[in-house]
């Protein structure tokens, strides 16, 4: 058993999170099924159910895919709906797989399970090459700033593990994926079906001296995702237990989004602008010395200053935008209602809520040549756009390229109270 | 769960009350452990009883030697919750335990009859909450839904919780009954061929005593019981006669209110 400081390091392993996408056909489920399978994650009656209902499908290999496609038409259908969340572990790291479907339909399952990836499983149909499914979740990919993107290039049983196939495919999606913003990509030939360079090497595959998957996820640099430079305490809650063991106590809980506190630390509170100093870091445990992403603590200030939820307590010399005008990418929700031009929605930013309005749709981006359509004012389902907007109080905001956490946002309907749009601050 | 409200809001009390839907058919541990976490922790408890339901006719009994009070149970969390005009019901519900559970939310949005639609539920991004909903609609929220099995009982060892002792290994009488064992008890009805022996066993996870399959272990501290559920083939709910019902008997009973 390993020691603990805090609870929020119970464990130590790391844990690494990542979506897999790609289209229906793809093998994406076989895949995560032979990731469970060959790192000895299945459960033995799991797997003797899904034996039982391969057979009685009449299907001649045990169906992995099985393994995820969780809800009933999902697996009347043999396609996953909604995203679902499988969880297992190596010696090395806990992985959470967020399996999301490849439908156009259901792009907004994919934003979800990719918002908070450390990295992005493509997958491609070695017979197929880059398609227009591909483009479309690179790009998401890109746009939720996934950290790592690895390319599986699977069935490669079937195309004889040819690697002239293989270098056409990596040189294809290499000349797209240079318009786009992903930081570290890699390809991977493999067959989820039978196995090759997904646990285990493949022999078939000699000319291929990469990392088998499994190898790749259990060591990917995952660390460094987190902002420890850039000092955001969004205020979740103020505690104040009125006790006679704590009569004056009050203290303002959350989780640490960016930056390490320290005690004694100067810090302005935002939006009131009072300086302050850190008179204490609480934990359950008691107070502690520091705090850093993502843990969550309870900070106490020297001055008995009005600090409420939504606040955010940071540096001075180092502060978010504090504003009510935003300029966004979204991927739009709704598939009933497009965006409305002028249309007010509720906003949603760390602990804040306001409501919004859409001053001007700039452009809807085509997901295959990532042309801006400076034209094009209708977003509906699925449709990526860069648009602003004004919010009725402000906000404090970064770039969601310098922080995830403190650069998203969503977007609330008001009538039918949908999340309608998920928000990237530019 | 209950654990990590009193670390939430330390050193506040915990500012909202528990719900407890009380079948009749619990473990009598269940019910002491109860109290006396209620007591340690200044918590309020609150009680919604399924026999009253059966009494008044609002729910009927099911017969038979796999009858349970499982199902019954969703009534009563209904009425409970809108008794209290609740927003939300915070339940410990993981996604790992089972395939309906791994397609939740942490907010799972619930119509105004608290029924489930999976179709319907809103995309969670980043840490960002969705907790808007009309006059009537609740949401039933799961915090730990990423935790697994094994999550769960290695924080339970690293933050010494207290625990009853039915996780633990102790002798009990008990029947076997398709292939599980089941606590030997008085709402349990014994075919003529089953037998009542005494074994060493212990709860994985903790249901009705109609429902919950208890397995043979020597495990007696939270060290062993991490070993093996590390080191088993067999899934947590594994022995639950509730889930077995049928292939979707989650999926059924969540679009039906069940949690």
């Amino acid at each position: 058993m390993t020691e603990t400081k805090t609870s929020s390091q119970a464990s130590s392993s790391e844990l690494c999170r990542f979506t897999t996408c790609g289209s229906v056909d793809d093998g994406k489920s076989t895949l995560i099924g032979r990731l469970l399978y060959d790192s000895k994650s299945i459960f033995q009656d799991q797997y003797e159910q899904i034996e039982k209902i391969s057979e009685r499908r009449g299907e001649e290999e045990v169906n992995l895919a099985l393994l995820t496609d969780g809800l009933k038409a999902e697996r009347e259908q043999g396609i996953t709906i909604d995203v679902a969340y499988r969880y297992f572990s190596t010696p090395k790291r806990k992985f959470i797989i967020a399996d999301t479907p490849g439908h156009i339909q259901y792009t907004r399952n994919m934003v979800t399970g990719a918002s908070t990836a450390n990295v992005a499983l493509l997958l491609v149909d070695a017979r197929h090459g880059v398609v227009e499914q591909t483009r479309r979740h690179a790009i998401i990919a890109s746009l939720l700033q996934i950290p790592h993107v690895v390319v599986c290039i699977n069935k490669m049983d079937l195309v004889d593990y040819s690697e002239d196939t293989f270098n056409k495919i990596h040189d294809d999606f290499e000349s797209f994926a240079a318009k786009l913003d992903v930081k570290d990509f890699h390809f991977i030939p493999i067959s989820a079906l039978r196995g090759d360079n997904v646990v285990d090497r493949s022999e078939a595959t000699p000319w291929y001296d990469g990392p088998t998957l499994m190898y790749y996820l259990e060591n990917v640099h995952i660390a460094s995702d987190h902002n420890f430079i850039d000092c955001r305490f969004p205020v979740q809650h103020v505690i104040r237990p009125y006790s006679d063991e704590y009569h004056d106590y009050r203290g303002y809980s959350g989780r640490v989004s960016g930056g390490i506190y320290r005690v004694g630390d100067e810090v302005v509170v935002l939006p009131s602008g009072f300086s302050t100093k850190i008179k204490a870091i609480d934990t359950f445990e008691g107070p502690i010395e520091e705090a850093f992403p993502p843990m969550s603590v309870t900070l106490l200030l020297e001055d008995d200053i009005d600090v409420s939820r939504g606040d955010m307590i940071v540096r001075e010399n180092n502060q978010p935008e504090v504003t009510q005008d935003l300029d966004l990418m979204i991927c739009w929700f709704d598939h009933n209602k497009p965006l409305q031009a002028n249309g007010k929605y509720t906003i949603r930013h760390t602990t804040q809520e306001a409501r919004c309005i859409i001053k001007e749709i700039r452009y809807k981006l085509d997901v295959n040549s990532l042309h801006r359509d400076l034209e094009g004012k209708t977003i509906g389902m699925n449709d990526i756009a860069r648009i602003t907007i004004r919010t009725t109080k402000p906000l404090f905001t970064d770039a969601y390229r310098q922080n995830r956490i403190t650069g998203s946002i969503i977007l609330v309907d008001e009538g039918t109270n949908a999340t309608v749009a998920a928000g990237m601050i530019i | 769960m209950t654990y990590l409200a009193v670390k939430a809001f330390h050193p506040a009390k915990v500012p909202f009350p528990l719900l407890h839907v009380d079948t009749g058919h619990n473990f009598p541990e269940t019910l002491k452990f109860r109290d006396d976490l209620v007591e340690k922790y200044g918590l309020k408890l609150n009680v919604g009883s399924v026999q009253d339901a059966i009494n008044a006719g609002a729910v009927t009994e099911e017969k038979g030697v796999n009858a349970s009070r499982n199902f019954l149970q969703i009534h009563t969390l209904l009425e409970e919750l809108e008794k209290g005009k609740y927003d939300a019901a915070m339940g410990g519900g993981r996604r790992d335990e089972e395939k309906a559970r791994a397609k939740e939310r942490f907010f799972s949005h619930r119509d105004e009859f608290g029924q489930w639609d999976p179709k319907n539920q809103r995309p969670e991004l980043w840490n960002l909450f969705n907790g808007k909903k009309n006059f009537g609609e609740h949401f039933r929220v799961f915090p730990i839904s990423n935790w697994t099995e094994l999550d769960v009982w290695e924080y339970l060892a690293a933050e010494e919780v207290p625990l009853p002792n039915l996780y633990f290994a102790h002798d009990r009488e008990v029947l076997e009954r398709d292939g599980v064992l089941l606590a030997d008890c008085e709402y349990i009805e014994k075919k003529p061929e089953e037998k009542v022996f005494t074994e060493t066993v212990r709860c994985r996870t903790i249901g009705d005593m109609t429902c919950t399959g208890v397995w043979r272990s020597s495990a007696s501290t939270v060290e062993d019981i991490i070993e093996e559920i590390a080191t088993t083939r067999l899934t947590e709910r594994g022995g639950r006669a509730d889930d077995k019902r049928s292939e979707t008997a989650m999926e059924d009973r969540k679009k039906e209110g069940y949690f």
